[in-house]
């Protein structure tokens, strides 16, 4: 009886984008008299921080700070069609779509701008931080604020832009399966350090350490969160959790919390993690997507440590001390 | 353009977060309105029965009971929530008619003034069911003479004329006849439940102006609407939907099930009408990812790399196709791995059983494929004689190379993301894969 | 059945419910009081979302009938945050990203406020005690406890300058 150690690796891909594509985003976008901007969506935040990112692609593309946009979601009523916040997507397209509206939204500024300072629009440039000047030339700027205001009050015109996101939808063929499914995918690579009891088959996991390449993070914390948690609940999905303990028996289903297993916080091991950025072709900023695929390379990486600790291969999740000992058994 | 950039890749504090660590934010539920009723499910009992008749007499005595909906109320009852992307045929019922065909199908909404009332009142609902042989197992299921779980007659989903999804590319026999290994393996998993902290859940208020507006939790707010419009025969203009916080939702906001009943209770009452799920019914009731089984038979070189894979999987998709046609699609795209693979053979099944439907969750499609190849992987690797970092360097994808759905990969950078993580947990990776890079392979080699 | 009338002091204030008997806490904070911070994850003691103080101590108020609370002290997270800024452990989830989707959030804050006042510098062996009855299903509860022992040290440099 004793606690054997073993790593195990996994690397994966994962695409980003509703499969074969047909998910159209919009976004409208619009100046307030005070020179904040609105950004009007039905997207849903399902409390990744999607209203944050997006709010960062826009302010990014409008050259205004973080704190002069307001994110406006989710009502049919007021915020133009979205497919929905699923299939890592969402900074994907409704980025790609908030991009284009805020372009939009920039270029009516700089006109007005170009007007006002007697300068050609290619020459001026925002600072980020709500001014516009003409490059190289910083006494020669107006604030965003004060053009929006006048564009309202003076000159009646509109500082607002529209934006659409769609990759075309594509077929697949019913022989081949010739099919263009994905805008572009993130990958993962991670490392699990697993102990197995194997006097109680229990699985302790003692460290989860992976490398992430996400295109682009707009927010470094978020990503960080969102692999942190999909690394516990990859976890959870390779040593816990089932809705059908017996399947493909539904004898003693779980009800409640109490009988649907996931690790708490005492089970939960060292997360360690490394970003890398190589932006992607079609992704605002370069983004790829992270959302979903925090829990992929977890499970096999798992499940591959527990064979190198005790040598017992297991082929069917999730992996539970029963199966560990039945295991052993039949090793020696 | 500059260059340089002000806010992307800044770590800003979120714009909620104030409302979320003061519980200031409203969720779904957190919401009432004076007049509320409250939706109750009568559920099927049973895994697989003719339904002969509902009995509603007692229930209607219990004080606080308002009305019921049953299948005769629901306009456009048998639907298929794909087919607004053109997924046929219309198959299943938003309530029961004449078969239930899992545990836990809804068969009558009770509307109630109270939770109480609305729950006792389903307590009282009789049902006279005759129960019919069930079928839990996917390879069963595809046996002639299995208990037959769809209405239209078949036990898999067709895709276009196909029993399975299919990829086809090379020749896999070729590929198996000149290999020195045949690495085979069968993964399975069973049905996961996204178990978000705050259940499915709506309230439909009927307006002033004859318009319906829905507080929904959905994930997919258009979705929702859209597939409201359809079951309930309106115009879509009629509905008003909004969303806001949504407590978790990993694939399980995504199927529209509750906004239909309740925008019929609000039509039929004329008052709002909240429908959430118990945590029991979020465990067992709400789609689940599928359970998979997926085998996989590879050819192998002597010095590890992979000249063919066939691999043939089952997703269990309950007793309706729900997403999971999407998700064999899906995973048919990504099951070889991103490896590089001149013949490879996919068949992917979407097999009907008496359980709860399926449906996406947090990976759909991928997660277990990704399971299954990296526990291959590792398979082949003690096989041939290499360690686990070696087989994936050897096989890694690069930009360029075709994949078995045809689609030339770019934006690859396994090599590179396996590099940094050799950094980062201190393995000293050989230098020919330090030196490698996803940049297309030279041409000399050939396509692939 | 017969109503009751329960009074119970709600962040500091007298209240009297009229309810049928065995009404949960839960229920009269959120349906009655409108508490709301007050959540509803599974009405079975499952995940925590529901906790409040009475007395100090964190309960589970979908288990208690509030005829339990009958002339004792209850507090939610709407009593915990002040009526500007926020309470530091509020600060510290905030500046840790301790919350993902929000729900099981008051809930955390709440067991975090009763051991910190119970028990200023814990562990983290104590913390996570403390945190093992409520569930976390986004953020794989890491963020949580950076969150709180961040609030340990904060709390710590504020008496260090007292």
């Amino acid at each position: 009886m004793a606690r054997l150690r073993g790593t195990g690796m996994a690397a994966v891909n994962y695409p980003t984008g509703m499969n074969l594509g047909g998910d159209p985003s919009q976004a409208l976008v619009h100046a307030t008299t005070s020179g904040s901007f609105i950004v009007t969506l039905s997207a849903t935040d399902l409390g990744q921080g999607l209203r944050t990112v997006i709010g960062q692609i826009a302010a990014e593309t409008l050259g205004v700070a973080y704190e002069e946009v307001v994110i406006d979601t989710a009502d049919t009523d007021t915020g133009p069609h979205d497919m929905g916040t699923f299939a890592s997507r969402a900074t994907h397209r409704v980025g790609n779509a908030v991009k284009a509206a805020a372009l939009e939204a920039r270029q009516a500024v700089l006109e007005l701008a170009a007007e006002e300072l007697e300068a050609a629009v290619e020459d001026l440039v925002t600072d980020g931080h709500g001014n516009v000047l003409v490059n190289g030339v910083p006494s020669r700027s107006l604030r965003i604020a004060d053009l929006a205001s006048r564009a309202q009050f003076q000159y009646g015109r509109t500082i607002a832009g529209r934006g659409s996101f769609m990759k075309p939808k594509s077929g697949v063929d019913p022989e081949t399966g010739a099919m263009d499914p994905d805008s572009t995918e993130a990958h993962a690579c991670t490392i699990a350090e697993v102990e197995v009891d194997t006097e109680t088959g229990e699985v302790a996991v003692l460290s989860i350490r992976s490398a992430y390449e996400v295109g682009r993070q707009v927010n470094p914390a978020l990503v960080r969160g969102q692999i942190v948690g999909g690394a516990w609940m990859g976890m959870s999905h390779a040593l816990y959790e089932t809705t059908e303990p017996y399947y493909p028996s539904r004898d003693h289903s779980p009800k409640d919390f109490a009988e649907y297993l996931m690790p708490g916080p005492r089970e939960v091991p060292e997360i360690d993690c490394v970003v890398l950025e190589m932006p992607s072709s079609n992704g605002p900023y370069g983004v790829k997507g992270v959302g979903e695929m925090t829990a992929n390379s977890p499970i096999p990486a798992i499940v591959n440590a527990i064979y190198h600790a005790c040598g017992v291969r297991i082929d069917s999740l999730p992996v539970t001390p029963e199966a560990i000992l039945r295991g052993l058994d039949a090793l020696a | 353009m500059t260059t340089e950039l002000h806010v992307v890749g800044q770590s800003v504090a979120r714009s909620d977060g104030v409302g979320s660590v003061t519980g200031r934010s409203l969720f779904t539920a957190d919401r009432s309105f004076p007049g509320m009723l409250h939706l109750k499910m009568v559920r099927s009992p049973v895994h697989h029965a003719l339904l002969k008749g509902v009995d509603l007499s007692e229930a209607e005595k219990v004080r606080g009971f308002v009305r019921a909906l049953t299948h005769a109320d629901v306009p456009h009852n048998v639907y298929t929530i794909l087919g607004l992307i053109g997924v046929e045929p219309e198959e299943e019922f938003v309530l029961a008619v004449d078969r239930v065909r899992y545990k836990g199908e809804p068969i009558v909404a009770i509307l109630a003034e109270t939770e109480a009332a609305a729950m006792e009142a389903v307590s009282k609902v009789r049902l006279d069911l005759e129960e019919l042989p069930a079928v839990f197992d996917v390879e069963e299921a595809l046996q002639p003479g299995a208990p037959v779980v769809t209405h239209w007659g078949n036990n898999t989903f067709m895709f276009e004329g196909h029993n399975c999804r299919r990829v086809r590319y090379g020749d896999v026999e070729q590929g198996f006849a000149e290999a020195d290994h045949i690495v085979e393996g069968v993964y399975s998993t069973s049905p996961i439940e996204q178990a978000p902290l705050e259940t499915t859940g709506c309230i439909a208020l009927p307006e002033a102006n004859g318009r319906y507006t829905v507080y929904t939790n959905t994930q997919a707010l258009y979705f929702s609407l859209d597939n409201t419009s359809i079951i309930l025969q309106v115009p879509g203009n009629r509905l008003h939907f909004i969303g806001g916080m949504v407590g978790g939702g990993f694939g399980g906001k995504v199927d529209v099930i509750v906004e239909p009943l309740a925008t019929l209770g609000a039509m039929k009452t004329n008052r709002p009408v909240r429908y959430v799920y118990s945590r029991s019914e979020e465990m067992q009731v709400s789609s689940t990812r599928s359970a998979w089984k997926i085998r996989v038979k590879d050819g192998v070189t002597s010095d590890g790399r992979i000249i063919a894979r066939k691999v043939t999987s089952y997703a269990d998709s309950g007793a309706y196709s729900r997403q999971t046609p999407y998700a064999l699609t899906k995973h048919a795209a990504n099951a070889a791995g991103p490896y590089a693979i001149p013949n490879v053979w996919i068949d992917a099944y979407c097999v009907y059983t008496n359980r709860t439907p399926t449906s996406a969750m947090r990976g759909f499609g991928v997660t277990m494929a990704s399971f299954a190849i990296e526990v291959q992987m590792d398979r082949i690797a003690e096989r041939v004689g290499v360690d686990p970092w070696t087989i994936r360097f050897l096989n890694a994808y690069r930009n360029g190379d075709i994949k078995p759905h045809r689609k030339p990969a770019e934006d690859a950078t396994l090599i590179e993301t396996m590099q940094a993580a050799a950094v980062l947990v201190g393995h000293d990776l050989p230098e020919a894969f330090k030196a490698m890079t996803s940049d297309p392979r030279p041409t000399q080699e050939g396509g692939r | 059945m017969d109503k009751v009338i329960v009074t119970f002091e709600l962040a500091g204030r007298d209240v009297d419910v009229m309810v049928s008997p065995m009404t949960t806490l839960q229920s009269v904070l959120r349906n009655q009081l409108g508490h709301t911070a007050v959540k509803d994850g599974c009405r079975q003691g499952g995940c925590g979302s529901c906790t409040v103080l009475v007395d100090g101590e964190p309960m589970m108020s979908c288990l208690l009938p509030v005829e339990d609370v009958a002339g004792r002290s209850v507090i939610t997270l709407e009593g915990i945050t002040p009526t500007d800024g926020l309470h530091p452990i509020q600060q510290a989830f905030l500046d840790a990203n301790g919350y993902q989707c929000g729900y099981c959030t008051p809930g955390m804050i709440v067991v975090a406020k009763a051991l910190l006042d119970h028990n200023p510098s814990p562990s983290r062996d104590e913390v996570v005690d403390a945190l093992s009855g409520n569930v976390c299903r986004c953020t794989g509860y890491l963020p949580i406890i950076e969150a709180i022992e961040s609030a340990v040290r904060a709390a710590g440099q504020q008496e260090a300058r007292a």
